[in-house]
């Protein structure tokens, strides 16, 4: 589903991270692990298409792609509920339920509550919703686990095992230990820059 | 993988995405209503400061009214402008316009309707106040109003190509206002002729054909160069 060879990208004439080659088929899941500045988001957003590779190139056979990364764009100012439901209007997809999907995150509780009113945790999950309400095949998820307490980290594993099952792909970066549970993944320890360090 | 959906289909969704981005931005605005009011406020103060600052001669008020209205007007839209963009850049949403699908054109268009909507079209509403306010004479009233409806749209489009480059800097706000004041100028100078002319008694529906085919010619045009600068920005 993604084919990527060789691509670096260079930052002010630098490289970021050392040229990274891999191929991901359906159902398969590939972890970018490394230390904090190895480059783990810039590769998510180059993959997204948000910056362009300074060399080597990539082709990406699913029709569209899904991102979830740091910046979690949802809006301060509306509840969750309007969030979610922006988010499914946007995408098109009318026939999901949005309370099902709250239940699912776990945010029923605060269904009506301004997103600047919630916890870290709570604002993520919130926007871990949109992985809920696409149809993508490919998902780039940039430290999908942070401030998730335990019982989040195991709704991630959740939602991202239910996709790879059904033929999705999905490429994580993390910082930590912790991996889902799927047989097919492969991890890519990501080294930054030049190789010196 | 490619799978094929019919034409139809495929513009439903941009139709709806369209929808839902209009819906969700006004939304925000009346969420927000310090953002709402600040350009009719704005305009408020600054047209009631110049019989005061001039002093109160109904025959210099009602000359220099167009101008004064519209300089205002002028302003009031690029303080709002800055906005346009901002807290999408800021929180990611830009980047899931981009990753959506949609051609990013069509949002950018959604956005500036909305966002006319909540800052432009107040304007307009407000200017037969301040019109009589202005002391300009009564058969002028109509055409300025007319001109306002025509131009503050352009205002808009246009300043969205400046909110759009300059969105990914810090002080974007100052450079914005140097970068889409020399495109205002033609604006600025047809309408406050097609008013003049209207108060002198002159035929002005040429000044007015030039504002519509302005109009035309920026909606047209205006949302592709305002993507095209987003992405830039983005990158």
């Amino acid at each position: 589903m993604l084919f990527v060879s060789e691509i670096s990208f260079e930052r002010y004439f630098e490289p970021v991270f050392q040229p990274v080659s891999f191929a991901l088929e359906a159902g398969g899941l590939l972890l970018v692990t490394g230390a904090n500045g190895c480059g783990k988001t810039t590769l998510i957003r180059v993959l997204a298409g948000f910056l362009h590779p300074t060399s080597g190139n990539y082709t990406c056979q699913a029709p569209s792609t899904a991102y979830v990364g740091h910046q979690l764009a949802i809006k301060d100012d509306l509840s969750v509920i309007e969030n979610l439901r922006f988010m499914r209007n946007f995408l098109g997809i009318r026939q999901r339920s949005c309370k099902a999907v709250m239940q699912r995150l776990g945010l029923d509780r605060v269904a009506g509550q301004l997103a600047r009113t919630l916890s870290a945790g709570q604002r993520k999950r919130c926007a871990l919703g949109r992985l809920l309400l696409t149809d993508s095949k490919l998902w780039l998820l940039d430290e999908p686990y942070a401030n998730l307490d335990p019982e989040g980290v195991g709704l991630v594993d959740d939602i991202v095992i239910n996709h790879l099952a059904a033929g999705g792909a999905c490429v994580l970066a993390t910082l930590g230990n912790h991996r889902p549970g799927w047989a097919s993944s492969q991890e890519y320890p990501l080294i930054s820059g030049a190789g010196e360090c | 993988m490619l799978t094929e959906q019919p034409s139809e289909n495929i513009g439903g969704s941009m139709a709806a995405a369209f929808l839902a981005l209009l819906r969700r931005d006004l939304l925000l605005a009346f969420r927000r209503r310090t953002e709402l009011l600040f350009p009719v406020a704005f305009l408020l103060v600054v047209v009631s400061l110049f019989p005061l600052g001039i002093g109160p001669n109904p025959a210099l008020l009602a000359r220099i009214a167009p101008g004064v209205i519209w300089i205002a007007a002028l302003l009031a839209t690029v303080i709002a402008l800055d906005g346009l963009f901002r807290s999408d850049f800021d929180d990611g949403t830009l980047e899931q316009f981009i990753l959506s699908g949609h051609p990013l054109t069509l949002l950018v268009l959604a956005k500036i309707v909305a966002h006319w909507l909540v800052a432009g079209l107040p304007l307009v509403l407000l200017s037969p106040l301040l019109a009589i306010w202005m002391n300009l004479p009564m058969e002028s009233l109509g055409v300025m109003v007319l001109t306002l409806m025509l131009g503050t749209p352009i205002l808009s489009l246009i300043g969205s190509i400046g909110v759009g480059l300059t969105v990914g800097l810090k002080r974007g706000g100052q450079l914005l206002s140097l970068l889409v004041f020399p495109l205002y100028v033609p604006i600025l100078i047809v309408a406050t002729a097609a008013v003049m002319a209207a108060s002198d008694g002159l035929p002005y529906g040429a000044f007015l054909g030039l504002l519509t085919a302005g109009l035309v010619i920026s909606v047209t045009l205006a949302p592709f160069a305002a993507a095209a600068a987003l992405k830039i920005s983005l990158s």
